[in-house]
């Protein structure tokens, strides 16, 4: 009897995926037929500082950071946004939180799981949304 | 003409030729090695710097005019050029005896490198970024907010290009800023 019960649920499932076509991210394009052409993204152009959508999103970086180097020897993002330079830069200073191991030690240098800005922070393009998104900040919280 | 005058004239002429063959070869020379495809021509090159620059603006841009090695690093002036082109003895001599022969040796050495290049630009002023680009012609309208903001303030205290722009071509070396900041560059 539960041999029977499972076979019969593994060919409803079977018949449900194959009944819908598969759709990814990537689209319904079939692993073996040449893929779509991506559409081109334009990079914007320096501007304003960008408001925060919710409360705690990483701030979005509001400028061109192509060719920027974020490596073992040398991290470019904190030649002006770092807190011996942001005042002479103008740039947003780095979170005290970066400064925290995951323990939430103080660390005198920036942590290791936040050493690779754009994890985070990302420049803006000109794309749409892969996804609908009907997200809303909580009003009591946001600015 | 007498005998006298005939040797004379002989050697004058021949002197004259053998002046064109050996300027000629001395130009020549100098071409020869100022030119991508030789600077590549090493490993030490070809390994450590070529791939980290093929990644940058200088080398693949929209315009597609590209700054070859010679010119961010060998000046276009006669003096100049034949200066940095005595002063490459000391790189060949540092080949010969393989300072930079791996790559662990070559981002230790890198730093030495870095700011021997550094002081050169900038006790020239950036000459050889000059060559290309220059403050008069850049459209400030066109220009990112804070390029124009750093170049009005650069133009001002009388910076040159290499005081903000380090790292332009290459991956920069490990602990370069406070070397630098010491070394006054
Ligand atoms: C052979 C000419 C040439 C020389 C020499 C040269 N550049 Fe450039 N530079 C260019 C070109 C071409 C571009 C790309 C312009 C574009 O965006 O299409 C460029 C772009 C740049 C940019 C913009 C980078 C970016 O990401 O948009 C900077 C900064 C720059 N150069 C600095 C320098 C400095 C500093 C030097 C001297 C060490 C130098 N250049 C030497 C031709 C040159
Ligand atoms: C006081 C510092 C400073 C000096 C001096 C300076 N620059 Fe810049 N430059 C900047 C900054 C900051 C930016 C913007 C950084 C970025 O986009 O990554 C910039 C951007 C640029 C760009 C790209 C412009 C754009 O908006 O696309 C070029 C090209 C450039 N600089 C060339 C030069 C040249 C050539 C010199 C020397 C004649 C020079 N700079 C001197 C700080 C400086
Ligand atoms: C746009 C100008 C430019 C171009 C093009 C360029 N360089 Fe450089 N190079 C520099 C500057 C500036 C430095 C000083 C260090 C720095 O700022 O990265 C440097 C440093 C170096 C160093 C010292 C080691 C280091 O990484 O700092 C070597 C070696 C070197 N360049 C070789 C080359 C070779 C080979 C090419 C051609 C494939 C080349 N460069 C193309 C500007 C340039």
């Amino acid at each position: 009897m539960k041999k029977l019960f499972v076979f019969i649920l593994v060919l409803g499932m079977t018949v449900l995926i194959n009944a819908e076509e598969l759709t990814s991210l990537r689209g319904s394009q079939p692993l073996d037929e040449a893929s779509q052409t991506v559409e081109k993204k334009v990079w914007a152009k320096d501007g304003e500082v960008i408001s925060r959508n919710y409360v705690q999103q990483p701030p979005l970086i509001p400028h061109k950071i192509k060719g920027y180097q974020i490596n073992l020897q040398y991290n470019k993002c904190m030649s002006c946004h770092s807190w011996s330079k942001y005042k002479a830069s103008g740039a947003t200073k780095i979170s005290q939180t970066h400064f925290k191991d995951r323990d939430g030690n103080d660390l005198a240098k920036v942590s290791a799981r936040r050493y690779f800005c754009n994890q985070c922070h990302v420049p803006q393009a000109s794309v749409k949304p892969i996804v609908e998104n009907t997200f809303k900040p909580i009003d009591s919280v946001s600015q | 003409m007498t005998f006298r005058g005939k040797i004379i004239s002989g050697s004058l002429i021949t002197g004259f030729f053998l002046g064109i063959i050996f300027w000629g070869g001395f130009h020549w020379s100098l071409e020869m090695t100022n030119n991508e495809e030789f600077c590549i021509s090493c490993h030490e090159m070809k390994d450590n710097i070529y791939p980290e620059y093929k990644e940058t603006v200088h080398y693949s841009n929209r315009t597609g005019v590209r700054a070859t090695c010679p010119d961010c690093h060998v000046p276009k002036q006669w003096f100049y050029k034949i200066k940095r082109k005595i002063e490459a003895s000391r790189e060949v001599f540092h080949k010969i005896i393989g300072t930079i022969d791996t790559r662990e040796k070559f981002e230790e050495y890198r730093l030495t490198m870095a700011l021997s290049e550094w002081k050169r630009m900038k006790s020239a002023d950036s000459r050889e970024c000059r060559n290309c680009h220059d403050y008069e012609s850049m459209d400030f309208v066109d220009q990112g907010r804070r390029a124009v903001k750093a170049h009005s303030i650069g133009l001002d205290e009388g910076k040159t290009c290499i005081d903000c722009h380090k790292g332009i071509a290459h991956h920069l070396p490990l602990g370069w800023e406070a070397a630098a900041e010491k070394a006054g560059l």
